[in-house]
This record gives structure tokens, C-alpha cells and sequence, in this order.
């Protein structure tokens, strides 16, 4: 591991001043993710400015029903918060489809948003990968890549510099992009909103960049708006625990009179960032709540899907984990409706 | 480079200068020879090295010892009083719940930490309603909220039957 110079700062301001002077530190959370790779030798800060206890620890109600989450509290403590438990269970259920009791005690809010990519080819430093290694190439390409993504990736030759198809691998993230999170963060020039869509991006021609947040800047809390309608995460793996997603799906459904008055929905698992799953939502309003409008509409979302050449099985996983999940949320028995 | 800490473990405090990048788990065995949590995978995937900071069960492991602070540290050790062992360390021994051992201080740690966050009312990803008032420590919990301990030894069928018996002597399972 390289040598590091360890810093606490008196509060969020300063712990920014002392990033921005640093180019080649980072903030320190929970530790969970970063540590592991500054062991790895794939995370090589100079500095490590510690924030874990510098932002809220504190989950707020907003005036709509909404919370504020700070951005220091623990995975564990927010999926154990009565409210969040109440109003977005999707959101409880999928901090608790994360990780292990041990790392969501010590993993944080903020923390979650920003771990990188569990990518055989990015963790392992003798291995080509255009995320760590910019312009080293892709070794996922033509290697072994069965959990990387089949929407938004950059296919463009294992040599080229903007090749990756990676998963983002949080599982709260994917809940957070469904219930339109905002995400606040306090920069060298101040405070800035987010809307959570915005803050991951997709490789396009620069796979090293997992977010639009800039050097320096600390993400200090989220906002979760009030939501008004059921909610639940579904998530599909290869054990049965402890495991990160081939699929996962966050969705939310308001059925009035059979029909679909609202949707909301965010793929896991399946490209370089939570997908939002915008073009299923949009042909599911005012839809029946059937099964055929359920299909039909994660159809018309999966249509774009590129999927690789050993992980096609992702995208009838994905298809079935959405039509089930809303067939729950609407109260309907597939089984019935198959007969 | 270096940093001079006090961390407190099992109820003794101990002042030391560690380098930076070291982690709890190395400052425990390396520095103090509190040998109790184990190095196994040393990425946080397996918890041989899981200890309660300051009551909550973490990967000691992923934890830097310059980032502690006054957070008290138990181990599996300390988890009896005046070598009286915990009710956990006597029904991991009547139920035959390991071979090689090596795993057995960390199930121990995260068994006690489940029992506290189910006393809490805390749900698991196998909890049907997560908004229920209270859980109860079944099979299907327990091998889920035990998922971050690994036993090659595969012992967990006799892991399970362990800390059931100590949650229903807690009162977390009927």
C-alpha cells in the first residue's frame, strides 16, 4: 500500500480545502470499499481526509414526508430507520440486499454512491482496464465478463481506450435512482444539488470517470422526496447472500382503477450505472396493470440491450425480474393470470 | 508514515504509534498479540477478523487504526467476563459449531452483534415485512444476518442450532 498522510478537519469546509489541495487524495467514509483497494494497490491516495464522522449521522424529515439523509450514516443504521422502513421500503430493502451485516455497520450513505466497480479486470493491477489504467484497453471484452452490463456500454475493440462494460455495483443506489433522489455535495466553490440521474455516468469515452463530481467536492447528504405509492427491490444473484446482483430491479407502482396511474423503475447489475428505465415507465402510464403491459413495457426498455458475448442470459433475467416485481407491487397472482 | 494512537480493547487501554496503513486487525495481532480475530481473506469477504466496535460488528480487517479513536474494541476475548465464557463461547462448544477454529472468534463477534440489532428490532434482507415492529431470529435470519462469516470447514449446520439457542434464551426467538 502506498504511504498516506491522514487528516481529520474541524467540519465539511475544511475537509474540502484539504482535498482541493491534495490532487491525489481522497475522502475517506466508511472505508469499506477504499481501504480494499488502496491494499489492492488499485486506489493509490497520497492523502486520506477522513469524513466519516465530519457529515450528518442524522436521517431528517423534509416538510413533503421526504428525508434528508446525512451522508455519514451507516448503510446499517438507514435500512433500520423506521421512517425509511415505512415510506420506502424499496429503499430498506435494498441497503439489506447489499454487502454483510459488518460492512453495512460501517459503510456510509455517501460512501455507497461512490464505490467503484467490482470488475475482475479493474481490481486486479496486472490486468489491462481503461477505468484504472487509462488507455491500457479492456480485458472484459473478450474475457470473462458474464456479470458486466448489456445496456450503455463502450464496445469499441479490447485495445481501444474507451472500451468498458462494467456494472456500477451498489445495490441503494439502484433504489435511490428510482425514488429521484437529489444528491447534495459541498464543492471548493459550494454547494450544489444533483439529481441522482445526473451524479453516475455511462463510460462513453472516459470509463475512468464513475461520477460528474470533481476533484474536492464532498457529497454531505441525500434528499429522498416523498414517494406516495408501494415499493420494493428485488434482487437476483448467484448465492443466496452476500453476493453482488446479476439483476436487481427498484420499482414503485401506483394502480388506480387497473390502470397505471404512476411508475417508477431502476435496473441493477446491468450497466455503469443505475438505469433508470425511463422508456418502460413512459409506455406503462395509463396502461392496464396486466402482465402483457408489464412485458411489453420492460420489452421496449430492453430493445437497446447490446448484451455481450456471455451474459445474454441478463436480459430474460432482467425482463422476468420486472414483470414480477410490478405483478407484486399491483397485488396481481401471475399464476393465475398464466391459466 | 506515523501516528501515535490509544486504542481500547477489551476493556485495557493501549498507547502505540502505528504507521498509517495499518488496519485494526494488524494493530490487534501484530502490535498487542490480541491474536482472538483471525486474518483470513483480508478484503472483508470472509469475517475471521470481525470485532464489535463499540458494540457494533465490523470488519476489522477494512478498518484503519489511525480512524478509531476512543471507539472500545471487543473481541471474542472480551466478550467474557473474569474468564467466565460467554453464553455464546459455551453454546458454539455444546454444539459441535466448528473443526478448525480458526473462523469461530468472528462467528462468535457477528453472532453477538445480531443479537443485538434483532433486540433492536432491526430487519434482514429475508424479513417479509421490513416495516414489522420486531424479528425473530429463525433458521432462514440467522444463515442470512451470519452470511458475512465464512466456515470452509462448512460447520454451519451446526452454527445455526448455536446462536438459535442463545436467541431464545434472549428472548429474540420463540
Amino acid at each position: 500500500m502506498r504511504e498516506f498522510r491522514y487528516e481529520r478537519a474541524a467540519d465539511p469546509a475544511a475537509a474540502v480545502a484539504l482535498l482541493a489541495a491534495a490532487p491525489d487524495g481522497a475522502f475517506l467514509g466508511g472505508g469499506t470499499n477504499l481501504v480494499d483497494l488502496m491494499k489492492l494497490g488499485v486506489a493509490t491516495p497520497d492523502v486520506l481526509v477522513d469524513v466519516r464522522e465530519l457529515t450528518s449521522r442524522e436521517v431528517a424529515d423534509l416538510p413533503d414526508g421526504g428525508l434528508r439523509i446525512g451522508a455519514g450514516v451507516p448503510n446499517a443504521d438507514l435500512a433500520a430507520d423506521r421512517r425509511v422502513r415505512e415510506r420506502f421500503p424499496v429503499l430498506a430493502q435494498a441497503l439489506l440486499a447489499g454487502a454483510s451485516g459488518q460492512l453495512r455497520n460501517r459503510a456510509t450513505t455517501g460512501g455507497n454512491l461512490l464505490q467503484r466497480t467490482r470488475c475482475g479486470y479493474f481490481t486486479d493491477v496486472t490486468k489491462p482496464c481503461n477505468k484504472r489504467s487509462p488507455g491500457s484497453g479492456c480485458g472484459a471484452l473478450e474475457g470473462v465478463h458474464r456479470n458486466h452490463a448489456i445496456l450503455g456500454q463502450t464496445i469499441a475493440g479490447s485495445d481501444d481506450p474507451a472500451t468498458c462494460v462494467t456494472t456500477h455495483p451498489s445495490d441503494m443506489a439502484v433504489a435511490m435512482v428510482a425514488l429521484d433522489a437529489v444528491v447534495r455535495v459541498l464543492g471548493p466553490d459550494g454547494e450544489r444539488e444533483i439529481p441522482i440521474a445526473e451524479l453516475h455516468r455511462l463510460p462513453g469515452s472516459d470509463p475512468s470517470r464513475d461520477t460528474t463530481l470533481r476533484h474536492g467536492e464532498l457529497v454531505t447528504a441525500i434528499d429522498v422526496p416523498a414517494l406516495g405509492m408501494p415499493s420494493r427491490y428485488r434482487k437476483v444473484r448467484d448465492r443466496a447472500s452476500f453476493a453482488f446482483a446479476l439483476v436487481s430491479v427498484a420499482a414503485a407502482l401506483d394502480v388506480r382503477d387497473g390502470v397505471v396511474r404512476d411508475v417508477r423503475l431502476a435496473l441493477g447489475g446491468v450497466a455503469h450505472k443505475p438505469w433508470r428505465a425511463s422508456a418502460a415507465e413512459y409506455v406503462l402510464r395509463g396502461m392496464p396493470a396486466t402482465e402483457a403491459s408489464f412485458a411489453a413495457a420492460v420489452e421496449s426498455e430492453l430493445e437497446a440491450a447490446t448484451p455481450l458475448r456471455d451474459n445474454a442470459f441478463k436480459v430474460p433475467m432482467a425482463r422476468n425480474v420486472v414483470v414480477r416485481t410490478l405483478l407484486d407491487l399491483a397485488g396481481r397472482d401471475t399464476e393465475r393470470e398464466l391459466a | 508514515m506515523d501516528s501515535q494512537i490509544t486504542l481500547r480493547v477489551d476493556g485495557a487501554a493501549h498507547p502505540l504509534a502505528v504507521d498509517t496503513r495499518t488496519t485494526l486487525l494488524d494493530a490487534l495481532r501484530e502490535r498487542l498479540r490480541i491474536t482472538s480475530p483471525k486474518k483470513g481473506c483480508d478484503h472483508g469477504q470472509c469475517g475471521a477478523c470481525t470485532v464489535l466496535l463499540d458494540g457494533r460488528r465490523v470488519n476489522s480487517c477494512l478498518v484503519l487504526a489511525v480512524t478509531v479513536g476512543d471507539a472500545e474494541v471487543t473481541t471474542s476475548d472480551g466478550l467474557a467476563v473474569d474468564d467466565v465464557p460467554h453464553a455464546l463461547h459455551r453454546s458454539f462448544v455444546e454444539h459441535d459449531a466448528f473443526q478448525c477454529g480458526y473462523c469461530t472468534p468472528g462467528q462468535v463477534c457477528s453472532a453477538a452483534g445480531i443479537l443485538a440489532e434483532a433486540r433492536a428490532g432491526w430487519p434482514s434482507a429475508v424479513t417479509p415485512d421490513v416495516a414489522a415492529d420486531t424479528v425473530e431470529l429463525t433458521d432462514d435470519e440467522i444463515r442470512e444476518r451470519m452470511s458475512g462469516n465464512l466456515c470452509r470447514c462448512a460447520a454451519y449446520a451446526n452454527i445455526v442450532p448455536a446462536v438459535a439457542d442463545v436467541a431464545r434464551a434472549e428472548g429474540v426467538r420463540r
